[in-house]
Formats: C-alpha cells, sequence, structure tokens
C-alpha cells in the first residue's frame, strides 16, 4: 500500500528554467561566501537535468550549509544538526519518485552527524549527499572543525587544535561509498559536472565540495583551486583517462605499491601514467590518500561502482510480503493466533 | 493403579514459576496462561527476568521468573502472593520465597540442592532440610533425574535431556489445576523437531502421571472458566497489541505506517512485531541509533506516511530535538515509551512510570506534546490507535507511555469490531490553500488550529519547513519577537484543545466517596481491585483512571474537586501528583512506589485505609 500523491504527466513535461529552482527569500549567507556559487550550479544542474521542482526534496542538517534549502523553490527541509541523512533515508523510502538532494557541511555531516553519514553510504540510499568541506564552523562563528588541520588556532583552540582531521573521502570509502567525488566552489564547470554524475548514479552519490569561509578560514584551500595554483595541485581525473596535470607535462604512475608523480616527455611518457579505474577500489585509496603538497589533490569522480539501494530493498520487500500474504486483512489479523468465543 | 484425589474449587489462583534464565521459565509460563485462556480463565501474567541474557548459572542474579493469576471472577492483576511456587533451584527458591503465601505450595527440584548449587545461591544451609519451609506444603521431585529417565529412549546429550525439566515441570502443574495439555502437545510438536518433540512430550506426560501417583499430592484445584463479557478473546502482551493497533491505524487511514526503532528493552518487541507486518502498509527501519530512529520517523511524516517510533526511557532522553522538530514543523509523529527503571540504564528489564515529566517537558523550548498513556495490555492496542488520531487530529507529536509490565504481561482480549474502530483525520491537501495568493504552509484549521499535510510531490505547494521559528501562515522564517510569541501561544492551544475531542474522564464509584484514587496507566489493576475489594468492606471509595495526560480531560478538575481526598498511586516518586498540585493547585495524596515492581493490591488498599482514617 502506497499513499504517493499521483504526479501530472503530461506528454511535453515542462521544461524549467534555473530561475524555477530560486526561492524568493533573501539570501542570508555571507557576502563571498563560497556557498553563493554552489546553489547556482545546482540550480543550474537541476535545471538542465530536466527535475520538475516539485519533484525535488532538499533535505539540511544545520550550520550555514544547512541553510540551502530555503534558497531553493523546490520542497525543503531543514531539520537538525548532523540528522539530515536520517531524515533523508526516509524521505527517499516513503516516496521514491523524489529526487532528494542532502546538504551537509564538515561539522553537520562529520562531527556530530559522523554517525549517520557512515549509515546512510552503508546503506546506499538513492540520494545526492553534498558535504560542503570548509574545515571551520561558520555559524558559530569559528571553531575548528573535525576536517581542520592540526594546529589550527580558533577562538576553543587558542594554543592550536590537537586531532587529527578526518579525510572526508577517506571516511566515505569506508563506509563503503558507491560514488564519491570531489570538487570546489571555485570550479562552476566542474562542479556542474559532479553534480550531473551524482544524479545519475543509483545510490548515495557522496560529493565533497571544497567551499571557501571568506569570514572565518579564507583561502583555506587556495593552495590547490586557485586558478593559477590548479594546474599543478589539481589532479582532474575521469575515468578511462592517463592521470595528468601541469597541462599534461606531468602524470602519475604506480611505483610498486605508491604513487608518484613523473615528468613527462624524457623518461615517461603518458603510456606510464595510471589510467583512472572509478571501479578499482585500490585505486580509491590511492587518489584518497592523495593530499596537498605531496601530490596533486584528485577532483572528479574517484569512484563510482553499482550496488543495491536501501530504498529500493526496503519497499520490495514491502511488495513481496504483498505478494506473499496477500493484502493484509486487519479483521483476520486481530482474529489470528488462538481465540476463544465467550458466549 | 491412581488414587483418587478430590477436586476442589478455587476462585483465583497464582502461580509461580522460578528458574533459571536458561530453564525456559517464560516459555512455561506463556503455555500455562495461554491453556488457561483456552479455559476461559480470566488471567494476568507478571514476566519478571534479569537484563541479563544468560546471567551466571544458579545465582540469585539469573533468576527469571513468571508468574500469573488465573480466575472465574475477573481480575485485573497477576496476583500479589503467589499460592503455588515451581522452583526449578535453590537461588529461584531462595528468591521467590518471600512473595510466596503462607502455608502456599512448592514444587521445588531437590536434584539441584547439591552443596555447589547452594553455595552459588549463596545459602547458608540447604532450605530444604534447615526448616525455612516449615509454613509451606512442599512437593519435593528429583526433577533433573525423572527427566533424564524420561527422555532416555530418545537419545539426546545430557545438556539437551536437561533442558526438558521445564515440561516435566508443566506437566505437574496441568496436572495440579486439571488443565487440557492438548494446545501444549500441539505447540510442542510444531515447534520441535524429532527427536526434541518426542522427548519434550514424553516429559510433560511423565509430569502429568508423576503427580497423579505422587503420594504427597492429594488435592487437585479447578478454576472454573469466568464470565466474561461475550465476545471471541485472544491473550495478548501490551507490545503485541501495541503493534496491532498501529497496523489497525494504517488499515484504517489507507496511509503508509513508518516505524523508525532502535533496539532497545522493553521496547523491542513492538519492533519486532511491527516488521511482521509489511503487507498491511508498515514499513520498519532499524537505524542506526534512537536519534537517528526519530529522525527518519520525522522524515517519513514529511513524505507523507504516519512517522512512529518505538523506545525505552533513555531513548525518549534521546528523541528530544527530534519531537521538538516535530512540534515545531507540525509533522504528525507518534513516539511510544515503554518505561523501564531509571535514570540512565537503570533497570532495563523492571518497570516504572517515571518518565511522566519527560514526556511532558523532557524538550528545549515551549514544546508542548499530547502525552498519553495505556492502563492495560490490551489497552495498548486502543491507545495506539488513539496516539495516531491524536497525531493526524493536530499534526504534531504524540506521546504515548506504556511500560514493561504492561508491555510483557499478558490478559486477554476482547476483540473490537474492526468496523467501529473511529475515522482517522486526513489533513492532506494537493491545491492551494489561499485563493488570494502563494501556498500557506501555515494556514490553520479554525477548529483543531492545525497546519495542513503538503507533501512533497505536489505541483505548486512547494514551500520549505524547519526548525527555525515560523511566520504565522507563510511558514517562513521570522526572528520578530510579536510573532515568536504568539507562534508559541498558538502551539500551546492547538494541544490544550485536543481536551474537545477525547472523551471526558470516567468514575467507577459513587460520587460522594470519601476518596478517590487517581491513577494512571499499568497500576490500573491494582487500584481497580484494590478499590472493588474496599467497596466490598463498606469503604466509600472511587476510582478514575487517565489515558490523556496532555491535555487532560475536560472535566479532570470538577472530577477531583467531587472528593474529600484524592489519591495517587504511580511507580514513580510522584509526578503526577506534582502535575495535579501545578496545574489545579490541588492538594492530592500521593502514593509512590518505586522498586521496579508493579503495585501489589494489598499496598493501594493500605493507603486507601490511612486516607480514611
Amino acid at each position: 500500500m502506497s499513499d504517493l500523491i499521483e504526479t501530472q504527466t503530461t506528454e511535453d513535461p515542462p521544461q524549467y528554467k534555473k530561475k524555477d529552482f530560486m526561492s524568493d527569500q533573501v539570501i542570508r549567507w555571507c557576502p563571498g561566501c563560497g556557498d553563493y556559487s554552489i546553489l547556482s550550479q545546482v540550480q543550474t544542474t537541476m535545471a538542465n537535468l530536466g527535475l520538475d521542482p516539485h519533484k525535488v526534496a532538499v533535505i539540511s542538517g544545520i550550520g550555514c550549509s544547512s541553510r540551502f534549502p530555503y534558497y531553493m523553490n523546490t520542497y525543503g527541509f531543514h531539520t537538525i544538526h548532523g540528522r539530515a541523512p536520517a531524515f533523508a533515508t526516509a524521505v527517499k523510502c516513503v516516496n521514491q519518485d523524489l529526487s532528494v538532494w542532502m546538504i551537509s557541511g564538515d561539522g553537520d555531516g562529520l562531527s556530530i552527524g559522523g554517525n549517520h553519514t557512515a549509515h546512510i553510504l552503508r546503506r546506499n540510499v538513492n540520494l545526492q549527499f553534498l558535504l560542503f568541506n570548509n574545515r571551520i564552523y561558520g555559524l558559530t562563528k569559528g571553531q575548528y572543525s573535525p576536517t581542520s588541520e592540526v594546529g589550527k588556532k580558533t577562538k576553543s583552540t587558542p594554543l592550536g587544535s590537537l586531532d587529527h582531521p578526518f579525510n572526508p573521502l577517506a571516511f566515505a570509502l569506508g563506509a563503503g561509498a558507491t560514488f564519491m567525488a570531489r570538487t570546489a566552489d571555485v570550479m562552476p564547470k566542474d562542479m556542474r559536472g559532479v553534480l550531473e554524475a551524482a544524479y545519475h548514479h543509483q545510490g548515495t552519490s557522496f560529493c565533497e565540495i571544497y567551499q571557501n569561509c571568506n569570514i572565518f578560514n579564507d583561502k583555506t584551500f587556495a593552495s590547490v583551486v586557485d586558478r593559477k595554483e590548479r594546474p599543478e595541485n589539481a589532479l582532474f581525473v575521469e575515468h578511462g583517462k592517463p592521470m595528468l596535470f601541469s597541462n599534461g607535462t606531468k602524470g602519475i604512475r604506480l611505483n610498486g605499491l605508491k604513487p608518484e608523480v613523473i615528468e613527462l616527455g624524457g623518461e615517461y611518457t603518458e603510456a606510464d601514467c595510471l589510467v583512472h579505474d572509478e571501479t578499482d577500489i585500490n585505486m580509491a585509496h590511492m587518489l584518497v590518500h592523495m593530499t596537498h603538497p605531496e601530490f596533486p589533490v584528485p577532483f572528479g569522480v574517484i569512484r563510482r561502482v553499482h550496488r543495491g539501494c536501501y530504498d529500493d530493498a526496503l519497499n520490495a520487500q514491502v511488495d513481496q510480503a504483498v505478494e506473499k500474504f496477500g493484502k493484509g486483512d486487519l479483521k483476520s489479523l486481530l482474529h489470528g493466533g488462538n481465540t476463544w468465543i465467550v458466549e | 493403579m491412581t488414587k483418587q484425589q478430590s477436586l476442589e474449587r478455587r476462585e483465583s489462583v497464582t502461580i509461580l514459576f522460578a528458574g533459571d534464565s536458561g530453564d525456559g521459565m517464560q516459555l512455561t509460563g506463556t503455555q500455562f496462561t495461554t491453556t488457561s485462556a483456552l479455559a476461559g480463565n480470566d488471567l494476568s501474567t507478571f514476566p519478571d527476568f534479569p537484563a541479563e541474557i544468560r546471567a551466571p548459572a544458579g545465582t540469585l542474579a539469573g533468576v527469571s521468573g513468571f508468574q500469573l493469576q488465573i480466575s472465574s471472577k475477573n481480575i485485573y492483576t497477576p496476583g500479589d502472593e503467589p499460592d503455588v511456587l515451581v522452583a526449578m533451584n535453590p537461588a529461584a527458591l531462595i528468591k521467590s520465597l518471600p512473595r510466596l503465601r503462607t502455608q502456599g505450595t512448592i514444587v521445588v527440584n531437590t536434584d539441584k540442592f547439591k552443596d555447589r548449587e547452594l553455595v552459588k545461591a549463596q545459602a547458608e544451609s540447604n532450605p530444604l532440610e534447615d526448616g525455612s519451609l516449615d509454613d509451606y506444603f512442599v512437593v519435593p521431585v528429583p526433577l533433573s533425574s525423572l527427566t533424564k529417565t524420561a527422555v532416555k529412549p530418545f537419545g539426546l546429550g545430557a545438556k539437551q535431556a536437561d533442558r526438558c525439566k521445564n515440561f516435566f515441570a508443566l506437566g505437574i502443574t496441568y496436572w495440579l489445576y486439571n488443565r487440557n495439555m492438548q494446545y501444549t502437545r500441539d505447540w510442542i510438536v510444531g515447534k520441535f523437531k524429532a527427536p526434541y518433540a518426542d522427548a519434550n512430550l514424553a516429559c510433560l506426560e511423565a509430569g502429568w502421571s508423576y503427580a497423579e501417583t505422587l503420594e504427597l499430592l492429594e488435592r487437585r484445584y479447578e478454576v472454573p472458566a469466568a464470565q466474561l463479557a461475550p465476545g471471541t478473546y485472544r491473550n495478548i502482551t501490551g507490545n503485541e497489541a501495541l503493534a496491532l493497533g498501529f497496523v489497525a491505524a494504517a488499515v484504517k487511514s489507507e496511509q503508509r505506517l513508518f516505524l523508525g526503532s532502535y533496539p532497545i528493552t522493553p521496547a523491542s518487541d513492538a519492533l519486532h512485531a511491527l516488521a511482521k507486518y509489511k503487507h498491511f502498509g508498515v514499513t520498519t527501519f532499524q537505524a542506526e541509533d534512537e536519534i537517528a530512529a526519530v529522525c527518519a520517523a520525522v522524515g517519513a511524516s514529511y513524505a507523507g506516511a504516519i512517522g512512529l517510533t518505538t523506545t525505552s526511557g533513555p531513548g525518549l532522553a534521546l528523541k528530544g530535538e527530534a519531537l521538538g522538530l516535530a512540534v515545531m514543523t507540525e509533522l504528525p509523529l507518534i513516539a511510544v515509551n515503554v518505561q523501564r527503571g531509571g535514570p540512565s540504564t537503570g533497570l532495563p528489564t523492571k518497570t516504572e512510570q517515571s518518565d511522566l515529566l519527560q514526556a511532558l517537558y523532557g524538550r528545549n523550548g515551549e514544546a508542548p506534546a499530547v502525552v498519553l498513556s495505556a492502563s492495560t495490555a490490551s489497552e495498548c492496542f486502543t491507545m495506539a490507535y488513539e496516539a495516531v488520531r491524536l497525531a493526524l487530529h493536530t499534526m504534531g507529536p504524540v506521546v504515548l507511555l506504556t511500560d514493561g509490565y504492561l508491555a510483557n504481561g499478558a490478559e486477554p482480549w476482547r476483540l473490537p469490531d474492526v468496523d467501529s474502530l473511529p475515522d482517522l483525520p486526513n489533513r492532506k491537501i494537493t491545491e492551494n490553500n489561499n485563493p488570494d495568493g502563494d501556498f500557506l504552509p501555515y494556514l490553520r484549521d479554525e477548529d483543531s488550529l492545525a497546519r495542513s499535510w503538503a507533501v512533497p510531490g505536489v505541483k505548486g505547494l512547494e514551500h520549505r519547513i524547519g526548525g527555525l521559528e515560523k511566520e504565522e501562515n507563510t511558514g517562513n522564517v521570522s526572528y520578530d519577537p510579536a510573532n515568536h510569541e504568539r507562534m508559541c501561544q498558538i502551539r500551546q492551544e492547538k494541544v490544550d484543545r485536543v481536551a474537545n475531542v477525547i472523551p471526558p474522564l470516567d468514575v467507577d464509584g459513587p460520587d460522594d466517596a470519601d476518596v478517590l484514587v487517581l491513577g494512571w496507566g499499568s497500576p490500573y489493576g491494582a487500584i481497580r481491585q484494590a478499590v472493588h475489594a474496599a467497596r466490598a468492606s463498606g469503604q466509600r471509595v472511587a476510582h478514575a483512571h487517565l489515558r490523556y495526560i496532555n491535555p487532560f480531560p475536560a472535566n479532570t478538575e470538577e472530577v477531583l474537586r467531587r472528593y474529600p481526598k484524592v489519591l495517587v498511586p504511580e511507580l514513580n516518586l510522584g509526578q503526577l501528583a506534582k502535575v495535579l498540585r501545578d496545574r489545579y493547585l490541588l492538594d492530592v495524596i500521593s502514593l509512590p512506589k518505586i522498586q521496579g515492581l508493579p503495585f501489589k493490591v494489598s499496598e493501594i488498599r493500605a493507603a486507601i485505609n490511612e486516607a480514611l482514617a
């Protein structure tokens, strides 16, 4: 039994534009925040994908990033700190017709909600999980986050933070993610590509988005993502293509079991470079642990494999139960077991 | 050659099966219960077991008990003092003896009273020999060795053979109360494979025959069928009834029911039961923790299902923030708290009513929720259904309180007529509610003050909700001071108005009684029995029982002020008493008990006597 609302279907679905995904609410992020770019790319991507605003649900936790739903002219739910995955899981399970986009941050998704992040990934619920990583707590005004580098001086750590940071993609891989990608607020075109790939993937599409907090943690990723740094310090991976960077003059090869940066043109050619395979778990392990400055930081779709989705399986069990036992009859259920009659 | 035994009639009998956690006492008790139910007795059961799954064998900590009262009259409790104790080892005997009625019967497994077992049970001397059982009628049975002999033909290992001894004990008990063993015979055949089925059957029959030939047992008892109201009955525990109530609500409302839950004693059986009912439109989700469980339930409600979460006290503490979100976003949600002993981990397998204040107030901010309570195992069905009705009526959270005693205890349940279950509200909309402009997600129904339920997927009703304060009608985020005050008042008023759609508080007893006993939850049976006994002895005592605690029924104050004295028994330190004093500036006599055990009838009678003195 299902109470899904019948959605209107027409021969020619209306084509929505980016503005159709923009709500009338005043955006309250700080001027210059990386979130603006992400919002814009998500709205553009949804229009490009031909989504209907009423068939989209944007579910967020708490934090700067989690204000996101208010700015989308879709269905939206700004929930509880860290708990968005639990809400989003149920929303998708109850109404699989919805395109569910989950918004979280490094504090929301990896600190208070780390548990839920792990569990939605292992369940592989069919939705997009966008983790805005700015390596700082913004909404509470600048405490270090679980992705902040060791020794970070903030209001809560005047002598420097002590704890080793999470690597979000390594975390996701450990939790059994079937789709992992990385992009950044300053890479709009690449981000749209990642978001489209995430949408098309069946399962939890985990996207780490490097996002600049110009108030409390300005330029935290600048050494990697700035336009002038990018050629040397970012590696854009693509399935089936060799791993090249620095305008094609450098590549990554495997030396034994370890990745190594090589210069092309002399001893090595493109043929020596590793070819990206989204399905290879060892390559995924290697890529998520390639960090700046030793290596260029990988961007793009790092892992994409097929595994059944939790929401499909859950609803299939319901269908199978109906098939096996017939649609339940309440009276015979109550009268089941050992009954006796008092005259 | 069998002896001639007299068959003595008894109105009520209370039996306590006690043994090691691994001795199968819960199973034995359940078998006796169902057999007695099928014989037409009224009954009430009280399973009492340790939190440890297998505490060290033979120790006091590992004793598992199952008490039941069977009667030819209407009864409401599992009995204050057992008439018969079936004790499988010294620990069970020592732990249960203080509860046994003087002159009561003890069927005891004498094989277990060796030095080693006595040490484990911390017995300084052998109670079978030191005179401590002089006031009782002892039936010594070498249960272990008799069982061993009975199962010899079936080639079981020593350990497997010994596990059959509970059926030997059950056979003895069946003989003692002249019960028909057919139900248990069929159950054994359906449950066990050969040779275990044959071995258990042989033990059951051997137990019966042994009792029949034993010189010691002169008398047998018969408890005739009770005069219950006409109808079809089944035996039911609170957790089972709870699950069926929710299934009934799913079927009647034609909505999907989504349970988000995390295993916790003593609520897990509700999850187990509902997991079996997928073909009734029930979806169960075992979440990664209590918080995810309730958040999933709220998420499901947001997506258009009936969101439900089941838990016990510590779990409810973790769910507080999400309950507040359901208050703020005005989404239907049912949270069941099968209360257990607290605080903290407390007494997980013992019963208590100490989460009333948590249910009423345990959230940040002004976060009113409807709070309901079930009084009996079978009433868990009715109140589960009511919880769904009121969650849909208010578009908000409802906390339903039961407890470990109701959850695991069983009683005969007269099955309701499915067609007479009340209709459930449907607040779903598919069209814009505002002819003059944009859709208003927080526009309210004038009577109930509930908002509509605009489920994602409907074209034209796109809107955003969340935990931030809402502007009236539009639901947009608002920090306006006057708006916040108004919204807090509206959310409170919405819950207060539930008093208009719930039944008044009924009183059992005369208007001019000297004392009103006002209860809530599982002490219902003990209170009812105590009040009836008091009236039978000429005392003027009335009984009222609250099923609706927030809000109280509209006539509650009028009822309370009718009586010179109001006695409030509850299994906590006086939480309802505190709420009543706060609400009505009315002093009540609090009767608290907080031992992890239900009230005895005698305890309530003593308090009534004191109030009348």
